[in-house]
């Protein structure tokens, strides 16, 4: 007996009578052959008490330095929100936290509808008439949307924009080769995804184009242009590639929503809004799209109908999209996803509220670009484009980002992700990408400013003796 | 009946509630000199109109979804013996100290020095779970079941290309889950479906029928999705490998034999977990999940990058050069904050607690299935196949259907007024009327009883009158819901 189990010497021995075994072994001896049992202990230490596991995860979380410990401005997919109190309260209610997956809608409700509502709160954000109850994360989201296009285009290629996230790209590229794709990249210029360039690489053979709104590098694409350029490139009489945005929900606040531009399926990592960074994940994945792709969505959706009474409820709908009913003819193999995350994602809306949205986005505007001004004031730092940012900006340093970093560690400032070590692209050498949260004050922000100018002296100082001695 | 009965108020959404100009968020000033708002963001970038959010005070919100979960039922409420789901309990312990801010706070591109707890965490958990499993080499990026699945899939498809074959197959048995056929079809390659024996396992004819050059992979799960342990499986481990193909575990089942025999050692080559099964990450009600996967030594250089490794110092990174790779499954390293879980339930049972827990789960099941079979249940729910089981069981609803006239979906249904959450109904797909009952080793010798009971009452009940059962639910929030309807003219958000 463990402390989670209860099956005292007393109960063994009745259940076993009544079985009609001899011990619990005999249970095992008359099912698995010998061959392939194992025969000694799992070689894994022995079980510790509440207490003693407690402080050993303790010990473990004491040696990472989280953004409580030291002023963080990374960013690059997940960000540092505040978490409202009340999506703790709610994410720990065992009526959220500990149910499967709603198979039976009379005693799920809550879940159900939890999903209706985030499903209505992705839609207008996106603005884009159908949302799932969720999909894994950001970037398996685009290559589940690169699924969808599949589907329903059949082309044989993919064209991207090199100002996706890494994570994104590459995570498409690993599905596309298993579904048979191939995947175009399309690259920046002056910090956006070049429309020449992105025209030239569309035809009537490209199921999807896939582009960042913001992008990686924080700046704005002209996202109604992209689209209209794909839609137009494919070429008289071919079917047009269905346009994927991957999409930072916290900026449709203030940005034109995708489904304003043109896009037909918007994706993204939800991360930002009302969950906790969990170095990388769980997190959820929105995924919105046009009425038409309604049938070839990945996952579950929640549909409203009534009882036999007459009363309102919700049910899982459109499952002959689902691998359980369609198995290999599926439009996704997603089963379980992140409905408690979509649950923190929908909670936190409604915190923030539909001004509190829009507030919060242009907030995020006027701090991020005071630090892109006061950060480009020093001497070595050089935006690395001018476009308009939201949240999030890349600046290039004439010293090595690393050593930098390392510098400023010491000083408790984390400046920003080193963009050369994310993406391996050898026109990211020196790039810096800083983001910005609410929790970012201008105080913080010059205090960014004055450590990073420091370092970045220091640096060059070393590096210069080190040329003397050399 | 029921224990708690969850709340009745008709529904309404967080979008039919509050009033304009009510907030719960109040905006920091933005402190920093003031800007043309064109300068910030051009017109043409602008949104005209801001999303429709509710507008509410904060105890507005508090009681809307407190009130919203009073409407589910939740395993820390009751019994919840949902076949391949494994409803275990979700330790408390668990949730604390995955909430430690060393942990929830950290970014995931933090470098690498300067998270070295975290790092340290998932290298240890990568160590026992490929310990549990026999399988040395572990990546835990995948997010869940069916995503293990893919990653295994493109694996397979990587481990034959790398040696100059294109193989175009995938083996499932007809008793596989859903998420193993779709899987395949997303992974490029072609499902081809294997009968099963009278004995309710692979029919290794058919296996040895179809097995040839093209077959790239078995997927199997063991004990499969009736509970049964194939007791040929070192014969469908040979077969497959003769024609050069893997072997795939899905692990869904793996709370039945943690401890006592290892998927490495029964010949598969790439495993899956279902930590929110196996290892008790809570379900939230449809995720979040995580899907380690574990694979031999011949398709470890095709892991999906990056992997944890430990250094010659002692220091734990990550390693993205790995050039075999299938690449990235999905953003950063995977679902850690269910890593924590995962973990911190290992530290907590060691090898004799998981050995322990495996058993439990076994006797609990089998002792629920001795006590179905007595008069008054046999005779309606017969065992699908063999005698015992492994740490779950399917009955089949055939001989209810047929002498009292409700079906499977009846019986489910009348469970909810009894206070319990039904078993998984209409899976596995061959067994008629299937109901596949998974108590879990944490259940109280008392529960199963008192499930036994149920089903009992239920069955009595409907041989005086089966409207009973098939016009229940009584006691829920809502009764049947019409699915057919929500389908056919689907409404998937509120109007506004
Ligand atoms: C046998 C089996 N295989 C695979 C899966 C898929 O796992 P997940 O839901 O984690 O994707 C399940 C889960 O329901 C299962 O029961």
């Amino acid at each position: 007996m463990s402390r989670y189990t209860a099956i005292t010497p007393a109960d063994l021995d009745a259940m076993l009578a009544v079985i009609g075994v001899g011990s619990v072994q005999e249970i095992f001896d008359r099912q698995i052959p010998q061959a392939v049992r194992l025969g000694r202990e799992l070689d894994l230490p022995h079980g510790l008490g509440e207490q003693d596991v407690y402080e050993h995860l303790r010990a473990l979380a004491e040696r990472n330095t989280s953004t409580e410990d030291e002023l963080s401005f990374l960013g690059a997919g997940m960000y540092d929100h505040y978490v409202p109190a009340l999506i703790d309260m709610l994410t720990e209610r065992s009526e959220f936290l500990t149910p499967y997956t709603p198979y039976q809608p009379e005693i799920s409700q809550g879940g159900l509808q939890v999903m209706f509502e985030y499903q209505t709160a992705i839609s207008e954000l996106t603005g884009l008439p159908v949302s799932n109850a969720s999909a894994y994360e950001g970037p398996s989201a685009l290559a589940a949307a690169g699924y969808l296009a599949k589907l329903h285009n059949g082309g044989g290629r993919f064209v991207a924009s090199a100002g996706l996230h890494p994570h994104a790209l590459q995570t498409l590229r690993t599905n596309a080769h298993g579904y048979g794709m191939d995947v175009v990249e399309v690259g920046l210029t002056g910090g956006i995804t070049d429309p020449e360039e992105w025209a030239a690489a569309i035809d009537g053979d490209t199921s999807a184009a896939f582009f960042a709104q913001p992008n990686f590098y924080g700046a704005v694409e002209d996202a109604a242009a992209l689209s209209a350029a794909a839609k137009g490139a494919a070429g008289d009489g071919a079917k047009p590639p269905v346009v994927v945005a991957q999409v930072d929900p916290i900026s449709l606040g203030v940005l034109r929503s995708p489904g304003e531009c043109g896009v037909d399926v918007a994706v993204g990592e939800g991360q930002p809004l009302g969950n906790r960074l969990d170095f990388g994940g769980p997190s959820f994945g929105l995924f919105a799209a046009r009425e038409e792709y309604l049938r070839r969505m990945p996952g579950r959706i929640a549909g409203e109908t009534v009882d036999v009474d007459g009363r309102r409820g919700f049910v899982l709908t459109l499952q002959t999209r689902e691998q359980h009913i369609r198995r290999e003819k599926a439009t996704s193999n997603i089963c379980t996803a992140q409905a408690l995350n979509a649950l923190a994602g929908v909670v936190y809306l409604a915190w923030l509220g539909r001004r509190g949205f829009v507030e919060l986005g242009e907030l995020l505007l006027a701090r991020t670009h005071y630090a892109r001004e006061t950060l480009a004031l020093l001497t070595g730092v050089e935006p690395l484009h001018d476009r308009p940012v939201i949240r999030e900006f890349a600046v290039r340093l004439d010293v090595d980002v690393a050593a930098v970093k390392r510098r400023c560690a010491s000083e408790g400032v984390n400046p920003g992700v080193d963009l050369h070590a994310l993406s391996g692209r050898e026109a990211d050498r020196g790039g810096l990408l800083v983001a910005i949260t609410e929790r970012r004050t201008r105080a913080d922000i010059d205090r960014l400013a004055a450590v990073l100018a420091l370092a970045m002296a220091a640096e060059r100082d070393s590096a210069a003796t080190e040329a003397v001695t050399v | 009946m029921s224990t708690t009965p969850l709340q009745r108020d008709r529904a309404t959404t967080i979008f039919q509630k509050g009033a304009p100009g009510r907030r719960a968020f109040v905006c920091p000033a933005p402190e920093v000199p003031e800007v043309d708002p064109e300068t910030l963001l051009p017109a043409g970038f602008r949104r005209a109109q801001e999303p429709r959010l509710p507008e509410l005070s904060e105890p507005e919100i508090v009681r809307h979804y407190v009130g919203l979960s009073k409407r589910n039922f939740d395993l820390d409420s009751g019994f919840y013996p949902l076949g391949s789901c494994t409803m275990k309990h979700n330790p408390r312990l668990h949730e604390r100290t995955a909430a430690l801010p060393g942990h929830a706070r950290l970014h995931p591109l933090q470098d690498p020095e300067r998270a070295q707890g975290a790092l340290e965490l998932m290298w240890n958990l990568q160590g026992a779970l490929a310990e549990i499993s026999g399988l040395p080499n572990v990546s835990l990026q995948p997010s869940a079941g069916s995503h293990g699945e893919l990653a295994g899939v493109l694996l397979t498809r990587a481990y034959h290309e790398d040696r100059g074959e294109t193989r175009h197959k995938v083996l499932t048995p007809d008793t596989a889950h859903g998420t193993n056929p779709a899987t395949v079809t997303m992974a490029g390659l072609d499902v081809i479906k294997v009968a099963t024996n009278q004995d309710g396992g692979v029919d290794v004819e058919d296996l040895r029928a179809k097995a040839d050059g093209d077959v790239a992979c078995l997927m199997l799960t063991n004990p499969n999705t009736l509970g049964l342990f194939d007791p040929n499986i070192a014969e469908i481990a040979e077969i497959v490998h003769a024609v050069g193909a893997t072997l795939y575990y899905d692990g869904a089942n793996l709370n039945a034999v943690m401890g006592l025999s290892r998927p490495g050692d029964m010949g598969f080559d790439i495993v899956h977990f279902n930590l929110h099964k196996s290892f008790t990450q809570p379900h939230g009600g449809g995720g979040p999940g995580s899907g380690p996967i574990a694979v031999s030594e011949r398709v470890a250089p095709f892991l999906p990058v990056p992997v944890v490794v430990r250094l010659k110092d002692g220091a734990f990174d990550l390693d993205h050069e790995r050039p075999k790779s299938i690449g990235r499954l999905r953003g950063f390293h995977g679902n850690y904050g269910c890593f924590v879980r995962a973990y911190a339930y290992i530290c907590s049972l060691g090898a004799d607690g998981l050995r322990d827990a495996s058993e439990t789960a076994v006797l609990n099941a089998n002792y629920l299935l001795a006590r179905l079979k007595q008069r008054g249940v046999a005779e309606y729910l017969p065992l699908a196949y063999g005698e015992l089981c492994m740490h779950e069981f399917v009955l089949s609803g055939g001989p209810m259907k047929q002498a009292l006239q409700i079906k499977t979906l009846d019986l489910a249904k009348r469970l909810l007024d009894f206070g319990f959450h039904p078993p998984t109904v209409y899976f596995p797909l061959l067994v008629e009327e299937a109901l596949m009952v998974e108590p879990t080793e944490t259940e109280t010798k008392e529960t199963l009883d008192s499930f036994a009971e149920a089903i009992a009452a239920i069955l009595s009940e409907a041989a005086e009158d089966p409207e009973i059962a098939r016009g229940a639910p009584y006691t829920t929030p809502v009764r049947r819901l019409d699915e057919v309807a929500a389908a056919k003219r689907p409404v998937i958000r509120q109007a506004l």
